[in-house]
């Protein structure tokens, strides 16, 4: 049985801005669909009752002073940039 | 012996000695490293001049008095994905080839104040995902113990520049294995500290949960004292412990009398090399002839490891990638005329097969609709598989198991089945997931003289119990496999 | 207002507007919400920004402990209850203004919930229920190139940083407002609340606050809701009574002509006074929300929230209710003073010096000859340079008779110009009124003298006269003469 779609892994690639050829994604959908099957085995765990966790710590509010530092210089700030106009980063027209 | 093929701790008393000086050092892992980088091809970035260049401020700087720490003078190989001031930063990606950091990481700020040498940025996977290091833009790194062979992964470059002499010792990164499965692929030490005991600040993120910089060393001893080196909390770093400074050294002890050693089932089972298997058998029995109470013992959650972490790293992984867009810094295709369209094939020329693959399935599982049924499911069956682990530690000092199911295979081996390479972390990823500490040292040669390794595991900040088991074994053992045939 | 419309006057309406809105603030802190960088507003582009706002690879993030406590602080004032346990969540879109391509913000566990604002409408109170309040950082700012400077028109663009990453609170409400003007008045006690917190400038003009809101029509007395469209860019108060007063007519036409309201995002245009839908985007939005594994829970135990609770000041609503029941002041004083902290500050302090007996005429002078000034002069009563001691001062000499309510008046357009103190004023022009009987009787006298003509005809009765009269002892005296007390003698004198 097919767990991803071709029409939902495309839709995927749109969510994560990348573009792939029709081939790329005849092949991505398969392995993806090898790599869910397997994953499937989660379910297989009971867990009722059980919380989730996104975290191995138990510690919270970790908090910082407002304290102002040192910002970057625009040169450094845009040391890395592929294109930059007028100190900003310059981006093509936005659609 | 060659000074390149020394560990730190016995370079450090040479250093005292004044029988070495840091330039020696040096050209030590720079003869090396010109020999062997196109064979081997560890790092990514290797400059002779700025290794020179450091071993002279070194030097004056010991010429004036100035304190020898651990690592003064010491050449590390520092793993790619670790951000280094001024010096190019890839992750192995096209999308960061010609990325220079403004900042350095904190481990790096670390090893400063010791006086460090950076050896060079070794080769990995790209952006850590992997387990043969076959997925780098920069090339394939090769087993230096068998040029056939992989090194493991994605730490490849660090671990085979250990292994060949080409650094004394080396900082690698581990999400599900990274740092223990290439050290026990070339027959060397590998630590996964506890999450949170080293500061992830500078370290380009893969799978913020599970990652953790460790050190890749020639012995348990030069681990604790990287270690020792690079822990500690920092305010840069929500996610850091404050432990306060600890001396891991301390815990080089050699006596595991009365340890309670546990052998989790679901770690030897079907799918581990019988090889592998009787080797780390042996061990278990040295460390039971050493006084140590060996039991099996089993971790059912433990079977659903890999699928858990196959949601949630890659989850992570679509998030923390999609900074890299072509905006701010790295790669961007210049012909695109939108912003989307920018994006787009930008992240699909500049990432590689696997990076790919993993922001879908990533992308997928948090999408709206799967998030319940993978997210969050992963998400519990974690909680159930950390439950198990402390029930474990109740009873048992330390967990030993292999760190990986085989020994290094060939390149190219696994490469057209994503499925069957992920297969080969389902050692160390549990570890991960539970955010303990786990070292993987070598415990024996393959009827092909491929080394396998063994891993260690404690709970949270136990790294005392780690070290201890991990020096005894060491020396019971007495492992030595070093790749001179490369030399003659 | 249109035909369609309440309007307050009993009337009515076809249909009930479902209003509820989202306002955005931008608070005060020093630094960004996770990184050390200052706040900025109109610095060179990209001079304040650092690996962490700029999501360079490898920085993390560490929570602002004064963006959580101005957070909270509001929550507080809003009557929301504070949530034990709150987590930041990613929210996951692309676009040049996002430096990580996710917002870090929070989602299902948010700070606070529960809430409310009571909205005074003069007639009623409308309560409005807070759903949330909620922190998150804000984007970049994209400046579009070509000489329009609209997104549509322009080739490229260009993106700063600064704003990137500064601490922002979302209030979200319930959808309990009905019509434009209230949702008008809501933002406007809103936005008067979290001054008097001093948590944001909350200046609209530069975008430390702003509101999106959402509105959809339903017969009046109907329970069942109708579709709702969102309307952006009400970057004003007066904005955001015309956008949705456009919108209530726009979407009651739609339904007259049985024609049905579509769920979208409008775009409020104050040049044409209308809204416009927004293009679709190709596939709808999928923010794929997840904890964010870079940081860990907020925990918030009763006694530090008590400490925050503390810290906050007397607010608006408590401020009008003191005015008019302890005070006695009459009910559009009470409102003016209290609706600007700084001007309800100031009278507090005159209050406090002059004592329940004087306090009304401060209040008179705050909120007319001094706001006036104010105004003429486009000025804060902070910058006006004229303490509360002084206004007091002046005071004081108006209700012990030393001066004249009429040159009290020019003494105070002094006191604004020189800053000098009253008293120096009065001695220096010589100001201070003449009570002495004596004096006024031997001046009245001259004037008697010297007006044989007008004396004559106040005896004859016409008693208008007499107020000639009284003029010309003011004009003798530079208008120093206690008024009264001319009176008197004068009438005396005229009727011996």
């Amino acid at each position: 049985m097919k767990i991803i779609s071709l029409e939902q892994a495309s839709h995927v690639a749109k969510l994560a801005e990348l573009e792939l050829s029709s081939d790329e994604l005849d092949k991505i959908t398969s392995q993806l669909d090898d790599i869910l099957g397997h994953v499937a085995k989660i379910n297989e765990a009971d867990t009722e009752g059980v919380r989730p966790t996104s975290h191995t710590l138990d510690t919270n509010n970790v908090l910082r002073e407002d304290t102002v530092k040192d910002s970057l210089s625009q040169e450094d700030a845009l040391k890395n940039a592929p294109q930059q106009s007028g100190g900003g980063f310059l981006v093509p027209k936005i659609d | 012996m060659q000074l390149n093929f020394l560990t730190a701790h016995k370079l450090k008393k040479m250093l005292e000695k004044r029988e070495v000086c840091a330039s020696d050092i040096a050209a030590s892992i720079q003869e090396s490293c010109e020999k062997l980088q196109p064979k081997i091809n560890a790092y990514i970035n290797f400059d002779k001049s700025i290794l020179q260049k450091q071993a002279e401020e070194i030097e004056c700087y010991i010429a004036a008095g100035g304190k020898l720490h651990d690592f003064t003078a010491i050449p590390v190989a520092v793993k790619d994905n670790i951000c280094t001031h001024g010096i190019k930063t890839t992750c192995a990606s096209k999308i960061l080839a010609d990325y220079v950091p403004v900042y350095d990481a904190t481990v790096i700020k670390k090893l400063q104040e010791h006086k460090y040498v950076l050896a060079g940025k070794a080769n990995m996977d790209e952006f850590a995902m992997g387990s043969s290091n076959e997925n780098s833009a920069f090339g394939p790194v090769k087993n230096p113990l068998d040029l056939q062979m992989v090194p493991g992964g994605s730490s490849g470059g660090p671990a085979a520049a250990v292994c060949a002499g080409m650094a004394i010792c080396a900082l690698g990164s581990d999400t599900g294995g990274s740092i223990r499965q290439p050290a026990s692929l070339c027959g060397i030490v590998g630590l996964k500290p506890t999450y949170g005991l080293v500061s992830r600040y500078g370290l380009i993120s893969f799978a913020s949960s599970l990652d953790q910089v460790g050190p890749i060393t020639r012995d348990v001893t030069d681990s604790a004292n990287l270690l020792s080196a690079i822990s500690g909390w920092d305010q840069c770093d929500s996610t850091s412990i404050n432990t306060g400074k600890v001396s891991y050294k301390d815990f080089l002890v050699d006596d595991i009398k009365g340890l309670n050693i546990g052998v989790p089932k679901q770690l030897m089972a079907e799918g581990v090399d019988s090889q592998v298997a009787d080797s780390v058998n042996n061990a278990l029995e040295m460390a039971q002839h050493l006084g140590a109470n060996i039991e099996q013992i089993s971790l059912p959650s433990l079977e659903y490891a890999l699928s858990v972490f196959y949601v949630i790293a890659p989850s992570e992984a679509s998030s923390n990638l999609s900074k890299f867009d072509g905006v701010r810094y790295g790669y961007r295709n210049m012909q695109a005329s939108t912003l989307h369209q920018m994006y787009r094939q930008t992240r699909a020329q500049g990432f590689g097969p696997e990076v790919k693959r993993r922001i879908m399935i990533g992308t997928y599982c948090l999408s709206s609709g799967y998030y319940d049924a993978y997210y969050e499911k992963a998400q519990r069956v974690r909680t159930l598989i950390i439950n198990d682990f402390k029930k474990a530690f109740e009873k048992y000092d330390v967990l030993i198991s292999p760190t990986s199911p085989t020994t290094a295979f060939k390149i190219g081996e696994k490469t057209g089945d994503p499925l069957s390479m992920y297969l080969s972390d389902i050692c160390t990823i549990p570890v991960n997931l539970a955010g303990l500490p786990a070292i993987s040292i070598p415990c024996g040669l393959s009827s092909e003289n491929l080394p396998i390794g063994l891993q260690i595991i404690a709970g949270t900040l136990r790294e005392d119990l780690i070290f201890k088991t991990a020096y005894s074994l060491e020396k019971a053992i007495g492992f030595n496999k070093f790749p001179l045939h490369l030399y003659e | 207002m249109n035909k369609y419309m309440n309007n307050n006057t009993g009337e009515m309406a076809k249909y009930e507007a479902v209003i509820g809105l989202e306002t955005h603030v931008e608070l005060s802190t020093n630094t960004k919400m996770f990184c050390g960088c200052a706040l900025s507003f109109g610095a060179e582009p990209n001079t304040r920004t650092c690996p962490v706002c700029l999501g360079l690879p490898g920085t993390l993030p560490v929570i602002n402990s004064k963006a959580v406590q101005f957070a909270i602080k509001t929550a507080l004032a809003l009557n929301c209850s504070i949530n034990k346990s709150s987590i930041f969540h990613r929210k996951n879109y692309f676009y040049a203004d996002m430096p990580k391509n996710y917002q870090i913000s929070q989602y299902n566990r948010p700070l606070a919930s529960n809430g409310f604002l009571d909205v005074d409408m003069g007639s009623y109170v409308r309560r409005v229920g807070i759903t949330r309040v909620h922190m998150e950082e804000d984007t970049g700012k994209l400046i579009h190139t070509g000489s329009s400077g609209r997104i549509s028109e322009s080739d490229a663009s260009i993106v700063d940083y600064n704003r990137a990453g500064t601490p922002l609170i979302e209030i979200v409400t319930e959808p309990d407002i009905r019509t434009p003007a209230e949702a008008k008045e809501y933002l406007i006690a809103l936005r008067n609340i979290i001054l008097y917190l001093d948590v944001s400038d909350c200046s609209m003009e530069q975008g430390s606050l702003r509101c999106d809101a959402n509105i959809s029509l339903k017969p009046a007395g109907a329970k069942s809701m109708g579709t709702k469209t969102e309307i952006k860019n009400l970057n004003s108060f007066r904005f955001i009574q015309r956008g949705l007063e456009y919108e209530y007519k726009r979407q009651a036409g739609l339904l007259e002509e049985g024609k049905k309201v579509l769920q979208q995002t409008r775009h409020y245009d104050h040049l044409t006074d209308t809204t416009s839908a927004l293009r679709l985007k190709e596939e709808a939005h999928d923010y794929r929300y997840f904890p964010d594994p870079d940081l860990v829970p907020l925990i918030m135990d009763k006694d530090a929230v008590q400490d925050i609770k503390r810290e906050i000041p007397e607010l608006p609503g408590e401020k009008i209710k003191r005015y008019l029941e302890v005070f006695g002041l009459p009910d559009e004083t009470a409102r003016l003073i209290a609706s600007d902290k700084d001007t309800a500050q100031y009278f507090d302090r005159c209050a406090n010096i002059l004592g329940p007996g004087k306090l009304k005429a401060a209040a008179n002078w705050i909120t007319g000859d001094f706001a006036a000034y104010l105004n003429k002069e486009s000025l804060k009563i902070k910058q006006s340079g004229i303490s509360a001691e002084s206004l007091c001062s002046l005071i004081e000499m108006i209700e012990g008779g030393r001066i004249s309510s009429k040159i009290a008046k020019s003494v105070f357009e002094e006191m604004a110009q020189s800053k000098k103190e009253p008293q120096d004023i009065i001695m220096e022009h010589n100001l201070e009124q003449v009570s002495d009987e004596g004096e006024l009787s031997k001046i009245i006298d001259e004037v008697i003298a010297a007006n044989d003509e007008v004396v004559q005809q106040v005896k004859d009765g016409k008693d208008k006269a007499i107020g000639f009269l009284i003029g010309q002892v003011m004009a003798k005296t530079k208008g120093k003469a206690n008024p009264a007390l001319v009176n008197g003698i004068m009438s005396k004198k005229l009727k011996k």
